[in-house]
């Protein structure tokens, strides 16, 4: 198993495998309810296809007739005013040709937008659970790739189609009209266009699909030992990497090549078939001038259908392959729909607004799950009550973030009651809910915005003076001012330009700021040395003053001045109490804390 | 450029024999206009119906050959391109294993894997256009023009006129455009960042109650997007109405000119026909070649990219005459370093310490006061800007990178696991590692209770960076990571933030019994992870401002004693 090293076979390509779509006719009906919020425009481009594709038909016809009745009698005269009903003709179609792609790229462009747009919304009030299930480039994806390819193709294909037809139906009347003979001999070549497309359509999708799985495999391979460089050099894996990327590298190269030398062959043939009826009917057009006796067949006819014949070639082959087309934009509109129809967080009915809380809070006897059947956290039991400091400790995976999440209600608990100020928390609306609660989480997230816009988050209506306060009592406003642009320097997108310690002070006064009336702290601190927090350490208890306030902590020198310290163990409170109180008790706390603080000590 | 004209090397001959094949093919397209003539003209209008079939046969010999070459060029462009693609990705690959950080952190990352992604690919696919498309265009423009000439000067005088206002209008067109469209790209980057931001940020997002907030955010970017492209594009489509006027224009030219030509009985009737085909030949291929220029022009682009990662010196280089170091003693002697050699700023300071065989060295000290910095000049991940690093007396710029960092285990803040599986893992050091020296690896970082939780112990599979691990599991598997290495010096840079309390004291225990003849270099937030250790480096803005062991610290060092007092309280530096 050694040599089936890292970024091996796996299944995190980039590229995803185009799905088959499952609900073909629904998603198309949902499509169309996009579409039709622009029927004027669409039925205005319909308009516009029609009269370009007659134009085309008559125009071609318009050059025969030119041959035939002027330039071969030498009527000068005539063929003049021919030419200028044709230049007016043609000031027509560009009009008309413009027109409708304008008209196009609005239908499109608005489609886009409307479906962006819902589905952030949709997005953006899904439950938390959504988020940690799935994984971010996935849902990016479908906004970006399957978005611009649903709108683009759809206000393609609706209009191809419509031309196609209408050019092919036009351009087949037209043909038989002028001589049904020659419209029969010209039209030979065309079941083996449609043959020799459909064999390499078919051959070379095969092809592309193995090279796009290759593609996939080593943009992830690229990815993933680019960005773990670092860990590379440390353990001397260069010369193992290349060789694994040889290998990768080498299978993309042999079925890229595969797959490119299939598609183009497209090309030449399509190629060659068009020569083919071209001369078809140059031999049998020249043939039909000179046997026919009457002058049913002229040169001018032979002339309007070598012209035809373009015309004719472009809109089937376009026809066929719009099936394909339709199908992959089905495939993106269901991936997107998807998550449209994920059911959203909602209020049970009945709940209300709360403008503040007292901070009496009370859990009792709540059992959740993220898994069902394993639960995390069991029977649990707390009361806070208001303005007490309650911290929650205990072992990585204890189940400590959890109860922050049921008491915020990212998630929701499966059985037991939660009460705030006596009234179960599903009475009361989330988005009030959350705002009474002041939160510094374990992952400080901040915006690609400004350091003020960052810390303004906490209350949007802020002022200026506020935000700086804020900033001040969480100890970041002395490594603000020193940013090049001071309380205006934008972080860049992974914020990458201050550091770990930094983001959390500005989370914090983020947090000061939105003057909370419960306040959490998870891990608030891990990643500010001791003595910065120490200095933060004040304006920390002047928040938490007269709040009821939740830490979780590793260290547990933050938390020993707590009201209450609830020990946590594998989804179960086994002790709480005091500092001294569980000190005295020398059950699992003071395990704990012997080992943080007297291994140091003992010396 | 030269860089990259290297890699075309080995495929010299199908880049040369691929045009070539082309060149048949399009010779093949311009004769059948010519051809078809003469069916109208010789053939029709002497009424041989013999001349008819011939030339229809010739025709077809012409048709088939095209196809041969057409289908040659496909085959051969398609092998050259990907065979260079994938030898100029392998060499940009091979490049990038040589850099040392600080490459890395100037070219940075996430450029870097676009680079050898997206680059490489479009090269490649220039490439292919260009052994198709820049002989087919042209050629089929000059080529269309001289058989145009060749029917009939005088009317060749409508590409006079047509060509130069085509040119011309598809040039500033295209050139007013694509600006537009770059703007639009940052366009389509900014929703993507408010989108990313959105999926990431979620828990602060919910927890500050700022979907509105958001929703409008995302809807102002939306909405600029939209403006954008519509503008964008539209500027965009006025190229086709320009290209139809002047198609149709000469068109009816040539009707016109051409029927005037016939009854003055300068021309024939079957050569107009022929005319009409050179002239949409003509002007296509024209069209063809402009639009190709601006995608070229992407391309260039591509190119600068590709060779400056490709001619990037790595600072970093073997000696030529390797030492190896008798023990493993560490020793800083004067040690000034900066990111950047144009900062006057050192990020360290003339730092100068011994660290003997055998010993734990805790390094404690402000966020940013250069303690990961200082461990990394040890494995050479950096070059000192003055001074000395020494291994056994040996300094670290005498050894062979490899052998160096063979004897050097790092596990850094950050733990980074790779897609595979646990074992495939905890092998990243070497292959040869037996089953029991893994297990106890794992025990040793704390990592066996949950391992062997999993369903597949040890063969349970790893996702990209570890996604499915915790943090505190995933700093505990790079801990046996780089235990199963069995480095002689140990460094582990703040390895163990994410591991609760109880977890970290078991560690430092295996750690104690771990420690040989080698160096343990312990970077810790946490007095009680350093407190035992030998020597204790206090560090503050680059700067060693106190060492010695706790004892000592604790009686004479100021900042020292503040740290204490922070974690422990006042009484433990009473």
């Amino acid at each position: 198993m050694s040599n089936r090293g890292p970024g091996g076979p796996g299944p995190h390509g980039r590229h995803m495998e185009r799905a088959k779509v499952k609900d073909a006719k629904g998603t198309f009906k949902r499509l169309m309810g996009y579409i039709s919020e622009q029927m004027g425009r669409i039925v205005l481009i319909s308009i516009l296809c029609a009269v370009t594709s007659v134009i085309s038909i008559v125009t071609v016809r318009l050059a025969g007739v030119a041959v035939d009745e002027f330039i071969a009698v030498g009527d000068m005269a005539g063929l003049a005013k021919l030419c200028f009903v044709t230049l007016a003709i043609f000031a027509v179609n560009i009009l008309s040709t413009y027109f409708q792609n304008t008209n196009m790229i609005v239908v499109a462009q608005r489609i886009s937008f409307k479906l962006r747009k819902d589905l952030f919304a949709c997005l953006s009030k899904l439950p938390l659970q959504y988020f940690d299930t799935h994984s971010s480039g996935d849902i990016m994806s479908r906004l970006t790739n399957d978005v611009d390819n649903i709108s683009n193709t759809l206000s393609q294909s609706v209009t191809q189609l419509f031309s196609g037809i209408i050019n092919v139906l036009g351009t087949l009347a037209a043909m038989i009209l002028l001589s049904p003979w020659l419209t029969l001999i010209s039209l030979i070549a065309i079941p083996i266009m449609l043959l020799v497309t459909r064999f390499i359509a078919g051959l070379s999708r095969r092809f592309y699909r193995e090279q796009q799985k290759n593609l996939g495999q080593i943009n992830g391979y690229i990815e993933e030992m680019v960005s773990g460089q670092k860990v590379i050099k440390l353990f001397s894996r260069e010369e193992a990497n290349r060789r694994d990327f040889a290998r990768i590298n080498d299978r993309l190269r042999v079925s890229g090549t595969r797959a490119e030398m299939v598609a183009g062959l497209m090309g030449p043939f399509m190629n060659m078939i068009n020569n083919v009826t071209y001369l078809i009917v140059a031999v049998a057009g020249g043939y039909l001038v000179i046997t026919s006796a009457s002058a049913a067949i002229t040169v001018g006819v032979v002339f309007s259908f070598l012209l035809y014949m373009q015309n004719f070639a472009r809109p089937i082959s376009q026809i066929a392959n719009l099936f394909n087309t339709i199908q992959s934009a089905l495939a993106g509109a269901e991936r997107v729909f998807q998550v449209m129809d994920e059911a959203p967080e909602q209020d049970a009915p009945g709940a209300a607004d709360v403008p503040a809380i007292e901070g009496n809070i009370e859990m009792n006897d709540v059992t959740f799950s993220y898994v069902p059947g394993k639960p995390v956290l069991k029977n649990a039991t707390i009361t806070a009550r208001k303005g007490e400091q309650v911290a929650i400790v205990g072992p990585t995976g204890a189940g400590k973030t959890t109860i922050i999440s049921l008491l915020t209600r990212f998630y929701d608990k499966d059985s037991g009651t939660i009460l705030i100020d006596g009234k179960p928390i599903e009475s009361i609306t989330r988005d009030s809910l959350r705002r009474t609660v002041g939160m510094v989480l374990q992952d400080t997230y901040l915006f690609s915005e400004s350091v003020r816009e960052n810390i303004r988050y906490g209350r949007l209506d802020a002022t200026d003076e506020e935000v700086e306060r804020a900033a001040r009592m969480a100890n970041a406003h002395s490594f603000i001012i020193h940013l090049p642009n001071g309380y205006d320097t934008v972080l860049s997108d992974n914020a990458g330009n201050i550091s770990q310690g930094q983001r959390q002070l500005i989370a914090i006064a983020r947090a000061i700021l939105a003057d909370p009336c419960l306040l959490i702290l998870d891990e608030a601190t891990s990643s500010i040395d001791t003595r910065t927090e120490l200095k933060i350490q004040d304006a920390m208890l002047k928040l938490m003053e007269g709040r009821t306030s939740f830490i979780i902590a590793h260290r547990l020198s933050t938390i020993r001045n707590a009201d209450k310290i609830l020990v946590i163990n594998a989804g179960q409170i086994v002790e709480q109490g005091t500092h001294d109180e569980l000190l005295a008790r020398d059950g699992f706390y003071a395990n704990l804390y012997n080992i943080q603080f007297k291994t140091g000590m003992a010396l | 450029m030269k860089k990259i004209v290297k890699y075309l090397r080995g495929s010299w001959a199908l880049i040369v024999l691929a045009p070539l094949l082309m060149i048949v093919e399009v010779l093949c397209d311009l004769m059948q206009p010519t051809l078809m003539a003469d069916i109208i003209d010789v053939g029709v209008a002497s009424g041989e119906i013999a001349n008819v079939w011939l030339t229809g046969g010739r025709m077809l010999g012409v048709a088939l050959l095209g196809i041969l070459g057409g289908a040659g060029c496909t085959i051969l462009s398609a092998k050259a391109s990907f065979d260079c693609g994938a030898r100029l990705r392998q060499g940009m690959f091979d490049k990038i294993q040589t850099f040392s950080f600080a490459e890395i952190d100037t070219l940075q990352t996430s450029s870097l894997i676009t680079r050898l992604t997206n680059d490489v690919t479009l090269l490649q696919m220039a490439l292919r256009m260009m052994m198709v498309m820049l002989v087919r265009a042209p050629l089929t423009c000059i080529g269309g023009l001289i058989m145009a000439i060749a029917i009939s000067p005088r009317l060749s005088l409508i590409f006079v006129v047509a060509i130069p206002v085509l040119a011309v209008a598809v040039t500033a067109i295209a050139l007013k455009t694509f600006p537009m469209f770059a703007k639009m790209q940052q366009k389509i980057d900014r929703v993507n960042t408010v989108m990313r931001e959105n999926l990431l940020g979620v828990r602060v997002v919910k927890a500050f109650v700022g979907q509105e907030r958001e929703r409008r955010r995302f809807s102002l970017a939306n909405e600029d997007l939209m403006n954008w492209s519509m503008q964008a594009m539209n500027r965009m489509v006025l190229m086709w109405p320009v290209i139809n006027a002047v198609m149709n224009v000469s068109i009816v030219a040539l009707i016109w000119y051409g029927g005037n030509l016939v009854n003055t009985g300068d021309l024939e009737i079957g050569k107009i026909m022929a005319f009409m085909t050179y002239l949409m030949q003509v002007l296509s291929s024209l069209m063809m070649a402009v639009m190709m220029m601006l995608n070229f022009s992407r391309a260039k682009v591509a190119v600068d990219r590709c060779a400056e990662v490709l001619s990037t010196e790595p600072s970093i280089r073997d000696p030529h005459n390797p030492q190896r170091p008798e023990n493993f003693a560490v020793t800083f002697d004067h040690v000034n370093f900066s990111y950047n050699p144009d900062d006057p700023e050192y990020v360290l300071k003339d730092i100068t310490f011994t660290a003997r065989p055998g010993q734990r060295v805790g390094i404690i000290g402000n966020t940013g006061s250069g303690k990961s910095t200082l461990v990394s000049l040890i494995p050479r991940l950096y070059e000192v800007t003055s001074g000395a690093v020494r291994i056994g007396g040996v300094d670290v710029r005498d050894m062979d990178m490899d052998t160096l960092r063979r004897h050097i285990g790092v596990v850094l803040q950050e733990s980074l696991l790779f897609s595979g599986d646990i074992e495939s893992n905890l092998r990243w050091g070497g292959g040869d590692c037996p089953g029991e020296e893994l297990e106890r690896a794992l025990e040793d970082a704390q990592a066996m209770e949950f391992v062997s939780k999993l369903p597949d112990g040890v063969q349970n599979t790893v996702e990209q960076r570890g996604k499915n691990f915790s943090g505190g599991q995933k700093q505990r598997l790079s801990i046996a990571r780089t235990f199963a290495k069995n480095p002689d010096i140990l460094i582990l840079d703040d390895a163990t933030s994410a591991v609760d309390t109880e977890t970290e004291a078991k560690l430092q225990q295996a750690l104690r019994r771990r420690v040989g003849k080698g160096v343990t270099f312990i970077i810790a937030q946490r007095v009680s992870a350093i407190a035992d250790a030998d020597l204790i480096l206090v560090m503050e803005d680059g700067a060693i401002v106190g060492s010695g062991t706790h004892q000592e610290l604790i009686r004479s060092n100021e900042d020292y004693r503040g740290i204490v007092a922070s974690q422990w309280g006042e009484e433990a530096i009473a």
